[in-house]
């Protein structure tokens, strides 16, 4: 049997199935090697104790029916947790211990999985490189001083450095998608409205779906299938009969029609990424796909709408981080010098900096100009999609426009670390489901993917396709191991 | 268009974000970047365009008004920065 944190979810249930592992096994093994990968950074908060009992209990009286059956699973910390802390990277969250918990989360605890921790994450998932999280960076598995991608750093690098044997992550404008390409692992983004929002903490409602990450793609379907449900305590969840992923999964693609579109290019791109992109191409012909070259006319104003959407909408959410009923507090000598100076002191510097975007394109007099002319270019941009799928059954795209930078390279320049998320962005804007597979590496061995974009509700497709891609890549990440201590 | 001084502590006071001078200089620079790259969107005439304010197709839930939840007072409470079983506590707000 190969080393157990480096297994599948799928070897992992097949064993504890056959009863040839226990949960408790497995569970010590992902604790033993997070207390040996400190340098990672990828916790804030452990769970370690209560999840050995859990796994203990679990193996007294084992439910194999369960789609997860004693798995130990760390999850962003963006996911209330009932009795742990939660934190969403940020001081003004330190000390708050929800007393229930999100509904995804439930998803997978009613499925048999044990919770290991939470993991770190840009502030309020708020960045593209985990630095911006109260409790520090992150280190890429893939090499020191490396970013692991963000928002949801902490994710990708513990399931790239095996230290949990998948996880869940939340996307807002590729806080899934990017991570997972840096990382040399695989991130579902679903169709918004797909995963329910309930407990998880808000960024840009409007935006935010959570969704697996995965060492590859078999596990994405099975961690999908548990967490995507219909929830009445999100406004926004949409009732639809959801696939059976796991049970679905073809590499069957041929006669699929994939279309290519030319507006996926920006000055600079490396010559690697456009090279891996016609890979991926020839690979989807090889699999009898029909390549169909399309145009997404508005793709580079979804960053510019983005970035007026997005923070207005956090503007909002963030409004209730005031001292008052939860978290930290500074004291001042009226209400509003208390809220003043909690809101100063209690958040960072690029959240911050959202909430003033926010606020301004929000106030009077600028509504017009900013807010309602992102809408209407919202608009267009879901049309450009709506028009593509009259054509072709899913759209096949570079995941980032480079690979993973050095940590500190992008921190003084808001503008060029937004950049990161032009290809992952227009996907939330229109609310559809996107997926990114590692396809390839670059001159310094460091990974890089390729996304597949579906349909609304489409999500079997894209993991179909991503499951015969990835077939053919047969992507190896190597990764030493250079962070662990005795 | 660009940002001032000014405006940048008139939006800190709306966000009920204290600033001092050197940061809402350092804000200054960084909006005014922003915002630049934000000016895009002026390139495309949206006149008839209608403004999408809804992604997911559908139309909100009707629901019954039923009490699903009660005796929840202490959790509600469990994690108010100043202590008191029955009331949240903020600075004096009546002289």
């Amino acid at each position: 049997m190969s080393d157990i944190t480096s297994q599948s979810l799928f070897e992992l249930t097949s064993n504890i199935k056959e009863k040839k592992l226990s949960s408790e096994e497995i569970t010590k093994v992902f604790i033993d090697r997070a207390e040996k990968s400190k340098k990672l950074n990828v916790y804030v908060t452990d769970n370690f104790e209560k999840a050995i009992d859990q796994s203990k209990k679990f193996d007294s009286n084992p439910n194999f029916d369960l789609k997860l059956p004693g798995i130990p699973i760390a999850v962003k910390d963006l996911f209330c947790t009932n009795g742990v802390r939660t934190t969403a990277g940020s001081k003004i969250l330190n000390n708050f211990v929800p007393t229930y918990e999100s509904t995804v989360t439930q998803n997978l605890w009613s499925q048999g999985a044990i919770l290991l921790g939470k993991l770190n994450c840009d502030e309020f998932a708020m960045g593209s490189s985990n630095e911006t999280s109260f409790f520090g960076n992150v280190q890429n598995p893939v090499g020191e001083n490396l970013v692991p991608g963000g928002s949801s750093g902490g994710s990708s690098a513990a399931v790239a450095a095996n230290l949990t044997p998948v996880t869940i992550g939340t996307d807002t404008g590729g806080s899934i998608r990017q991570p997972a390409s840096f990382t040399g692992t695989v991130g579902l983004k679903p169709t918004y409205g797909s995963c329910s929002r309930y407990g998880i903490v808000a960024f840009a409602s409007s935006l935010d779906q959570a969704g697996p990450m995965t060492k590859n793609v078999r596990d994405c379907s099975m961690l999908l299938e548990v967490i995507s449900s219909f929830d009445q305590k999100d406004s926004t969840s949409i009732d639809y009969k959801r696939n059976c992923y796991s049970k679905e999964l073809s590499k069957d693609i041929k006669g699929k029609k994939i279309g290519i579109p030319k507006e996926y290019r920006v000055d600079n791109m490396p010559d690697e990424i456009e090279q891996l992109w016609k890979n991926g191409i020839s690979y989807a012909k090889g699999c009898g796909a029909e390549i169909i070259d399309i145009s997404l006319p508005h793709t580079n104003y979804a960053l510019p709408t983005y970035y007026i959407v997005a923070p207005a909408e956090a503007s909002s959410n963030l409004a209730r981080y005031d001292g008052v009923k939860y978290g930290f507090r500074s004291p001042g000598q009226n209400l509003i010098e208390m809220y003043e100076k909690t809101r100063s002191e209690g958040f960072g510097d690029e959240v911050k900096r959202r909430i003033m975007i926010g606020t301004y394109v929000l106030s009077s007099g600028y509504y017009d100009a900013y807010y309602l002319k992102a809408q209407k270019v919202r608009q267009l941009i879901k049309k450009d999609f709506d028009d593509a799928f009259s054509k072709v059954d899913a759209i096949l795209t570079p995941s980032t426009p480079s690979s993973a930078f050095k940590i500190g390279e992008k921190t003084n320049d808001p503008v060029s670390m937004y950049l990161n998320d032009i290809f992952t962005v227009p996907i939330n804007l229109a609310g559809l489901p996107g997926i990114s597979i590692p396809a390839g590496k670059d001159k310094n061995n460091y990974p890089l993917g390729l996304q597949v974009i579906g349909k609304p509700f489409d999500e079997q497709n894209i993991l179909n396709i991503s499951y015969a891609l990835e077939d053919k890549i047969n992507f190896k990440n190597d990764i030493s191991d250079w962070w662990l201590s005795e | 268009m660009s940002i001032d001084l000014k405006t940048v502590k008139h939006i800190s006071k709306l966000a009920r974000i204290s600033i001092d001078d050197e940061k809402a200089n350092k804000l200054k620079g960084d909006l005014n970047n922003i915002f630049e790259f934000i000016e895009k969107l002026n390139e495309l005439n949206t006149d008839n365009v209608q403004a999408l304010t809804s992604i997911a197709e559908t139309t909100l839930r009707f629901r019954k008004d039923e009490i699903k939840s009660e005796n929840i007072r202490e959790k509600i409470l469990k994690n108010s920065p100043e202590e008191n079983k029955d009331f949240f506590v903020v600075p004096k707000v009546v002289e």
